[in-house]
Order: structure tokens, then sequence, then C-alpha cells
């Protein structure tokens, strides 16, 4: 196990390499920079010197060395070219921990109702509460992120002003964040569960599990859940992916002073090193997400557990 | 000996979109203690719904056991258990192997939490001594190194070994009862042989009455006390081993008696498949179910069922040439190692 994940880790690193390359390159391929804007109108000799300050005299391959070199020896994605003396490292650590606290709560209310949700639909199968489940469900796919949050704002505040618009600092200012950005994920995990469990019903070892007399609710406890389950673990990485990309529209409609907002400000600021920074942050929150994903799917199957003598 | 189990009239039917599907059409029989019931016939002529029935496995709906049949436990009505008293039942006094010990246990638990699960649940015993007690249930169905396998998981085990499994869930909690839908079927021969045996020996030791769904009967002559020959939904021969091997009396038990591959005749010799298939159980039966593929068919089998013969006490069978005005036919078969060789 030890030399599965160790090897995983490899990978990972390849990966974010890549990414970074891949990012780094992509930016300074598109024509201007991000002093352009503000340098045009100052002299000569104060351009170039902001140009050094920032070393982006030097071509884009020494930049690129210099870049990586800070990264691996220091941790450091160097200072924010727009808001001077404001060090890329420190925003994201600031500002990550909205975004995260937020991601999660979404993630978990996400996950857990939508099972909860799917498993109440396919034990009632063709009647009420499944076809309830499943018109939330094609609900939750098909209307996007942004219309939730505003009918979220204009039912729970507006109308019955229970909870604040926007804003961020207590716990319910998360509620309807969470809410709108967990609605995909309700839809997408009941959908799936309830097609899950419908099939583990059938199997010959819920029969098994009848013929020895365990009740109803043990059966789903403990026989249908666990490998209904499975198949729906496949799909956490993307969840994961779809609720930090949702956070982006989510955090401006509802004010909240999280990552998503710099990520997207450093874009139309060609920030390249917020970019970087933004990007290497999200890329290995995914893959990280991934691995955990994959351990747990060995947790969760002895099937395909990682045996202690293969690599 | 008195019985133990008594089915009667069991009519079971499935509401499909095609229509209703009549899949046992009134089946009546009895378990004695300590007996052995063999339920023959070829596939889709209502042997497993039957055996699922008398545990109430079906899932109802689709499955409709109709109004007027019973199955009759030590005085008990199955068919009129609460879910509290049907969940002591199920594994308790009757237990059941299925024909698939591939897909028949939970693949994320261990094969030692799935015996230990039936223990805990009718025996009441806390999880650490049901895992001893489930260990030594392995030791008793010849898997060896049972310490350790215990925390096998089935796909870790060969399919004889899950089957050897599944009987040691079986008789956990000493059931007076053990129904066996075919399960040697889904292995190879040689294990067959060896989970035959197994059972025999175990419900030697267990003294469980045992009902075996097959359509092996060479399982039959080794395992069985009593044959009960069905076909679409119908028991249409039933006698102990011996009447039914060497003094059936219906054309459809020759047929199967027939069908079967012989050692002792050189290899070129043909095989005697039965031709057709069963009547579709959708539709409505008149007169007797197997007329149509009968070589012995008269007109009077098209029209009325036959009603049960009595040919000894323990010896029945439903067919018209019993009738005493049908011609006398001689039975056609030649049974291995025996008289007319």
């Amino acid at each position: 196990m030890g030399r599965y994940i160790l090897k995983r880790v490899g990978l990972m690193l390849l990966t974010l390499w890549i990414i970074i390359t891949l990012t780094f390159l992509l930016m300074h391929s598109i024509p201007g920079d991000p002093l352009a804007n503000m340098a045009r109108k100052l002299p000569e000799q104060i351009q170039q010197n902001y140009y050094q300050r920032y070393g982006l005299d030097k071509p884009v391959v020494v930049q690129y060395g210099i870049f990586m070199k800070n990264l691996i020896t220091k941790g450091d994605l160097g200072e924010s070219l727009v808001y001077p003396g404001r060090s890329v490292t420190e925003t994201i650590s600031k500002n990550s921990k909205v975004s995260g606290r937020l991601g999660i709560q979404a993630l978990a209310m996400g996950v857990t109702i939508g099972i909860t949700l799917g498993i109440i639909a396919a034990l009632n199968r063709n009647r009420w509460p499944d076809f309830l489940v499943m018109f939330i469900a094609i609900l939750g796919v098909s209307i996007p992120l942004f219309i939730i949050a505003a009918l979220l704002q204009y039912f729970f505040t507006a109308k019955l002003e229970l909870l604040p618009t926007t804003g961020w600092g207590k716990f319910k200012h998360t509620i309807l964040p969470s809410i709108a950005m967990c609605f995909g994920s309700i839809a997408t995990y009941a959908r799936y569960m309830r097609s899950n469990v419908l099939e583990i019903v059938n199997q010959d070892y819920i029969l098994t599990a009848k013929a020895k007399g365990v009740s109803e609710f043990n059966i789903i406890r403990k026989h249908i859940f666990r490998n209904a389950i499975l198949p729906a673990l496949t799909i956490l990485g993307p969840q994961i992916a779809g609720i930090f990309t949702g956070a982006f529209v989510i955090e401006r409609i509802f004010g909240i002073p999280g990552l998503g907002f710099y990520y997207i400000n450093s874009i139309n600021d060609r920030d390249y090193t917020m970019i970087i920074g933004t990007t290497v942050f999200f890329a290995s929150l995914f893959i990280i997400s991934q691995l955990v994903v994959d351990i747990l799917y060995g947790v969760v199957d002895p099937r395909i557990r990682v045996s202690k003598n293969s690599r | 000996m008195s019985s133990i189990l008594e089915v009667k009239d069991l009519k079971v039917s499935f509401k499909t979109y095609a229509g209703e599907v009549k899949a046992v059409r009134g089946v009546s029989f009895d378990l004695k203690k300590g007996e052995t019931l063999a339920i023959v016939g070829e596939s889709g002529c209502g042997k497993t719904v039957t055996a699922k029935a008398i545990l109430r496995l079906l899932k109802e709906p689709p499955a409709i056991i109709k109004e007027g049949s019973q199955i009759i436990f030590n005085g008990e009505n199955v068919l009129k258990m609460n879910k509290k008293r049907l969940q002591h039942f199920r594994g308790g006094d009757i237990s059941m192997i299925f024909q698939d010990p591939m897909t028949s246990l939970n693949p994320t638990m261990t094969i030692g939490n799935q015996i230990a699960e039936s223990l805990i649940i009718h025996k009441k015993i806390k999880k650490k001594q049901a895992i001893n007690e489930a260990i030594r249930l392995l030791e008793i169905v010849n898997i060896p190194n049972a310490k350790e396998r215990i925390k096998s998981y089935p796909h870790q085990l060969s399919g004889g070994m899950r089957q050897r499994v599944m009987i040691a869930i079986a008789l956990s909690c000493s059931p007076k009862i053990l129904i066996a839908d075919e399960p040697t079927t889904a292995l190879d021969v040689t294990i067959q042989a060896q989970i035959i045996e197994l059972l025999n020996e175990l419900k030697r030791e267990f003294n469980t009455s045992v009902v075996i769904v097959t359509h092996d009967l060479g399982v039959v002559a080794n395992f069985a006390d009593r044959v009960q020959v069905m076909y679409a939904g119908h028991v249409i021969e039933t006698g102990n081993k011996y009447e039914i091997f060497y003094e059936s009396k219906h054309p459809y038990t020759w047929a199967l008696l027939n069908s079967v591959p012989r050692l002792d005749i050189e290899c070129k010799a043909e095989l005697h498949p039965l031709k057709g298939t069963p009547p579709d159980l959708i539709l409505p039966l008149e007169g007797c179910p197997f007329a149509s593929r009968c070589e012995y068919a008269m007109e009077i089998c098209l029209e009325k069922k036959p009603e049960e013969t009595s040919i000894t006490d323990s010896h029945r069978v439903s067919c018209w040439l019993q009738d005493p005005r049908a011609p006398k036919v001689e039975r056609p078969i030649n049974l291995g190692g025996t008289t007319n060789e």
C-alpha cells in the first residue's frame, strides 16, 4: 500500500509539473503582459525598471527557470504583479480557507443528501417518493447554478427574511451558498445511487441475506449500502472538481472572499504569478482528491484492494 | 414419522406485461422429519419458484401467491406469518442454499462476518462468540485453515469453497429444513460430487430435512429419499427413489430418465434428448400439460387434465395411461446396470 501511494504521489507531481509548464507557456504566449496597461504612459526608463523589477525583461525560458527554482526550493510562488507587496502564497493560504470550508460543506451536504435521496427513491421505485426525488434530480442537473443561487436568495432573504443574501463570517452566511453549490451533486448522486441500488437489490446475495433472516433495515445498511456506494465513489473526483469550479460563480453571487474571486480576476489582469499560483492550488486539490478517491475505493471494495506484494 | 412441512395446493403467478404467468399451478407435497425430497424437472417448470415460495423469498409483487395456497411448517402457516416471525423463520427454522455460489455471497463482507451474521440474529450471541462458532462451522464443511479463511472475502475463494461457505451459513443455526436450489449446477463435476457428499454427511449429522431442487438425476440417485417430478407448474409424478427410477409411470419421467447420457454403452450411441419445449405458462392449459410432447398422447390427454392415481402408498402419478381403458404401454427405459441390459 505504501509503495502504491508513493508511486501515485510521484505521478501526481509529474502531472502537476505538466500543468504548471503548460499554464506558464500559454499565459506567456498571449500578447501583452500584466504591466503593459500601466506602463504604457510612463517614460521609457521607468518602464524598463518595472520590467526588470519583476524579471519580465528576460526571455520566457529564463523566467520559467527562475519560477521553477523558487517554487521547488522555497515553495515560493512569487509576488502578485497587480497588487504590489502581496505574496501569492499568502493570498492563497488566506482565501483558500474560505473556499475550502464552503466547498467541503457543500460536498458533504451534496453527497449525504444525494445518497440518501437515491436510496429512498430506489426502495420506493415507481411510487411518489421516487418521482419526487427524480423530479428534484432533473431540476438539479438542468437548472444552472446561478439561477438556483438567485432563487434561493429571493426566497430565503427577500421573502422569508431568514438568511442574509451576501457576506461572510458566520455560519448563517454559508448556508445558502452551500445549498446552491451542492444542488448539482445532490442531483447527480441521487440518480446514480438510485440506479446502483436498483441493481444491487436484485443481486443473489441480497436473497441470501433475506434467507438468513436479516431485517430489512440491516439488509440496506450492511448489504446494499456498501455495494451500491462503490460505483458512486468513482464520480466523487469529478464532483469535487465541479464544486470548486462552481465556487467561482457562487463566490461572486454571494460576495464571498474566497479564492475563486482571485482566480478570475488574475486572468483578467494577466497577473502571471497569481494565475500560476491559483492554478497550481486548484490542480493539486483535484489531483489529491483523485488519490483519496482511489484509496477509498480500496477501503470499501476488498476486490480491488492493492495487495501487499503487487506494486 | 410426522410431516415437518406441508405444502397444499400452492399456486404462484407472476404479473408481467405480457400477462399473468402461472408458474406454479397447484403443487402439494409434504416433507417428513429427516427426509430428503428431490424436486426434478427441466428449466422453467416451477421448481425454484416452489422452493423460494416456501421461504417467502419471492418478490410480491410481481409474484402473487394465490388465495387458498397453504405452506404449513410445524402446524404454522408460513403465508400468514408476520414480518418478525418470518425473519426468525428464515435462517432459524429453515434455510436455503442457492444455485450460484459465485454471486450468492456479499463481495464486500468477509465470509466470517457473513456466517456470524445469521448466528448473531438467531442465537442472540455476541460477535466474538459468533466468529468462533463460524470457525467451527468452516471446519465442519471441510474448509482447511479455517482460522485464516474466516477473514477472506468471497473473491478469494473458489466456487466449491464458496458453496461450502453457503452451506455453513445455511446450517449455522441448525435449521429443521434445508432447501437447496440446484446447489451443484454451477460447479464442475468433481466438485459437485464433493458437495453432495458433504450435504449427505451433514444432513445425517444435523438430522435436517432437505428439499433439493435439481435437474441432475445423478444427484437425485445419490442423495434423495423421495422424488417429485414437476412439469409446467404441476407435480406429475411422485414416489420414492426406487419407484421413480425403476417403476415410473409417467411418459415425462421416462423421457427425463432416457435423456441421461450413459457411460456403459458404446460412445457412438445417440443421446435421447427430450424434443420440443415446455408450454407457454401465460396461456391457459387444457388437458395434460405434457400432451403436446408426449409420444403416447391420446385424445383425452388434450381435452382433460388427468387425475392423480395412487400406485402405492408413496407413488402417485397424473397420467391418462393409468386409466383402465388406456392401452398398456411398456416402460421404454434402460437404466445402466439394471435388469434388461
